[in-house]
């Protein structure tokens, strides 16, 4: 970048920033990105890195699919470190009304030109013979992903700075405006606009914006090469994602590259600490216990938490920030901001060029909730 | 399993016996928990000397041998893993004295079959290796150092070599205090003794080893000169770190790598203590004078502890000796070469850590440190080596299976 204001600053160098930094640099914008710790550091790397197709809502369903298509059609660029690879997720069904539940599902996938294919009980359990027996089968989805989203957004980030944006490594935002950005060591940037894609940090923010931190545990095991092929997701898993109650548990289980698993999932509003809750992991490894007795035998290694940017009807915000010329919001991706980081960056920067974006932006828009917003 | 003591005591090594000991001689009830079978922690082995033997067998304190403190549940409540199974243990009041753990130093060769800890090597030749005939160095730092040189000596190996890396001169006011110790003159010519059919070398360090033929072929920097000794075993342990982790998750503070406590043990959570090394290194008397006072204290008894000060305060001024006759000359920061693995349970090599300013941005994209072991090992070298402190702790402290860890009792 030589010399002059940059065009846009842009706060949060987690997979939702470095996605917009490497697509608007790429656009021969200048870009300044500010990240107070290192790249994919936040919910990004707290995040399982499953990149999933998600069917509960068509605007889910627009922004879930056309991301996944983006991060297979960079899939050649992938660093080794971003361990990409296509295990494919299976939609445990635990009962004969979940089952049913499987069978809408596929009809829905195959109508919106999604592959998938239902695997009975019998199928399921020669796929994954660590599950418990007398599950009522499960919905394969082959082409969903999974990644390791630190090195996908350090990569973005490299490549982004290739193109001539600058990265601003270690630098806190203090306050900012949408042409203004203070940053803590007292530096203050001038800049055509800024983007806040900094997760549900938004306490630089001159306004309220209607996003509440949502904590996660996950645990992952010692390495255990073959005890689980696939992305396992019980089908309740919907009702914990996208229910309002303050605390639940999914079962959900990831195959690492390494032979580890990683195991999930859990959500709490109204907690702001980061420390690992015992109550709660016992809440969640229990439940992947009733899918997956075999686990028990396995070694933990680690165990951390995050915080999920949620937003109160459980899409993103993407666009222009009511009240505030200028300023962008990139955040709200709750539990899918891997897997939608790219068609976020997508969507944010047909808005800001003017351009027309692949699919409709307005059921991400933040004028959503109304000009004034505050989150419930 | 759930169970309940008004004191529990995590740690069976000098100062948690003493701690253990001078609770329950105060009436309370005291429960102590230990990864080993025996009492008697790192440095005694389950042989404890006398008094303590008769005091400790007199005390008759319960004691969950096999079980590794991971966790806490609440405030009040303590996790443990025994035998494959997760306990419960609630206290009033907890003593931490979970001893230390050898510092390993990153060099080239340094995680070939046949290089050890010091004390690791020792450890196992007492669970029966059979070292008689075998040549060993010895290297590193510490007043352990010749100790372990010592005690290999006396179990037949054949010790080439004991390369303590302090000059000299730098060591001097630490034996100055000993020779002012009549307590310590038995036991320091006792080692001298034994030394003395080997090369006891001060300034002197390991630079290198390779396997060869069969035979493990260490360069060592010796003054000014290099020598290349072959030998079977290569010892190194470059002094102690506290392990202070179980009061780091109970939020208890931490400076520069020692828990911060008050003129009773008292850590800066309140009813927690800590007792011992993870204080800062000291050695065993001054061990067994903290937990006495954390133990006494715990137990309500503040003149008791008191009177304990006298021990304590010789043993801060022993910390401050040793530190200084035993600091890591910066030297050794330069033994690791781009292709030295730095995290043995990842296979992380230093030169993929270059460019990154923190520990926690190395680990992210190095797996730096996300092994089985947490960190232990490459953390304490790379805090040394690269100046990074490493991350937070976080349960479990230690490997636990996901059964134990989702409360299966």
């Amino acid at each position: 970048m030589s010399g002059g204001n940059p065009d846009v600053v842009i706060i949060g160098a987690g997979i939702v920033g470095a996605a917009i930094a490497e697509r608007l640099s790429a656009e021969r914008l200048k870009v300044i990105v500010v990240e107070a710790d290192c790249a994919g550091s936040g919910a990004t790397a707290a995040g399982m890195g499953h990149v999933v197709v998600m069917d509960d809502s068509e605007a889910q369903f627009a922004l879930t699919a056309y991301s996944r298509r983006l991060w297979q059609e960079k899939e050649a660029c992938w660093p080794k470190a971003a361990e990409y690879r296509r295990p494919g997720t299976l939609w445990v069904a635990a009962d004969a009304e979940e089952f049913a539940a499987v069978e809408h599902k596929h009809a829905w996938y195959g109508a919106h030109g999604v592959q998938s294919e239902i695997l009975t009980a019998g199928d399921l359990a020669r796929e994954e013979p660590q599950l418990r027996p007398g599950l009522a089968g499960a919905l394969r989805v082959p082409e969903d992903m999974v990644v390791y989203p630190p090195a996908a957004a350090r990569w973005l980030v490299e490549r982004a700075r290739r193109q001539g944006a600058v990265y601003m490594q270690g630098a806190r935002v203090e306050h900012t405006t949408g042409s203004v950005v203070t940053l803590a060591s007292g530096t203050v940037l001038h800049t055509g606009g800024v983007i806040h894609a900094a997760g549900a940090q938004g306490g630089h923010l001159p306004v309220t914006i209607p996003v509440a931190p949502r904590k996660g545990h996950l645990a992952i095991t010692d390495r255990a090469p073959g005890f689980l092929r696939h992305q396992i997701v019980e089908l309740g898993y919907l009702k914990s994602a996208h229910g309002h109650e303050t605390e639940s548990v999914a079962c959900n289980l990831q195959p690492r590259a390494t032979g580890q698993v990683l195991i999930g999932s859990s959500r709490q509003y109204g907690v702001h600490t980061a420390a690992v809750e015992l109550p709660m992991l016992h809440r969640m490894l229990r439940r992947a216990l009733e899918y997956m007795p075999g686990l028990a035998g396995l070694p933990v290694v680690r165990t951390w938490t995050g915080f999920r940017a949620a937003t109160p009807d459980g899409l993103p915000l993407i666009g222009r920030a009511p009240q505030c010329e200028g300023l962008w919001l990139a955040t709200g991706h709750e539990g899918l901001g891997i897997t939608t980081s790219l068609a976020t960056a997508e969507l944010l920067a047909a808005q800001m060029l003017g351009r027309e974006a692949a699919i409709p932006a307005e059921p991400y828009s933040p004028s959503r909730f109304g000009e004034k917003s505050a989150h419930a | 399993m759930a169970e309940r003591a008004e004191i529990v005591v995590v740690g069976a090594g000098p100062a948690g016996i003493a701690a253990a000991c001078a609770a329950r001689e105060c009436g309370r009830s005291v429960r102590v928990v230990d990864e080993n079978p025996h009492a008697g922690g790192q440095i005694w082995r389950g042989e404890l000397p006398q008094p303590w033997r008769t005091r400790w067998e007199q005390a008759a304190v319960p004691m969950q041998a096999g079980a590794t403190a991971f966790g806490f549940a609440g405030e009040q409540t303590l996790l443990v893993e025994c035998e494959g199974r997760a306990m419960e243990i609630a206290f009033e009041r907890l003593i931490v004295a979970t001893g230390a753990r050898e510092r390993l130093l990153p060099f080239p060769g340094w995680t070939l079959p046949g290089v050890t800890g010091a004390g690791g090597l020792q450890a196992l030749m007492k669970s029966g290796l059979d070292l008689a005939g075998r040549r060993v160095v010895v290297a590193g730092s510490g007043p352990l150092l010749a100790e372990a040189g010592a005690s290999l000596l006396a179990a037949g190996a054949l010790v080439a070599i004991v390369a303590e890396q302090a000059s000299f001169r730098q060591m001097i006011p630490f034996l100055g205090r000993i020779a002012a110790r009549r307590g310590k003159w038995t036991q320091a010519l006792r080692i001298a003794s034994a030394l003395r059919k080997t090369r006891y070398r001060a300034g002197a360090w390991p630079l290198s080893v390779e396997r060869r033929d069969g035979a493990l072929s260490v360069t060592l920097r010796l003054g000014p000169r290099r020598e290349v000794i072959e030998c079977d075993y290569l010892a190194c342990g470059f002094g102690l770190l506290g392990n202070t982790e179980l009061a780091q998750l109970a939020g208890c503070q931490v400076v520069n790598g020692c828990v911060v406590v008050d003129e009773h043990q008292r850590t800066s959570v309140l009813g927690i203590y800590c007792a011992g090394e993870p204080v800062g290194i000291a050695g065993v008397e001054s061990a067994l004078a903290q937990g006495l006072t954390a133990g006494y204290h715990a137990a309500g008894r503040e003149d008791l502890a008191t009177a304990c000060t006298p021990g304590r305060d010789r043993g801060r001024r022993f910390q401050r000796v040793l530190a200084e006759a035993f600091a890591l000359r910066p030297e050794l920061k330069e033994l690791a070469t781009p292709d030295t693995i730095i995290c043995r349970c990842e296979d992380v090599r230093l030169g993929e850590l270059a460019g990154f300013l923190t520990w926690r941005e190395a680990k992210l994209h190095t797996r730096c440190g996300m092994g089985a072991c947490q960190g232990r090992v490459c953390g304490a070298a790379l805090e040394f080596v690269a100046g990074m402190p490493a991350a937070s702790v976080r349960p479990p402290l230690v490997p636990v299976s996901v059964g134990v860890l989702a409360g299966e009792q």
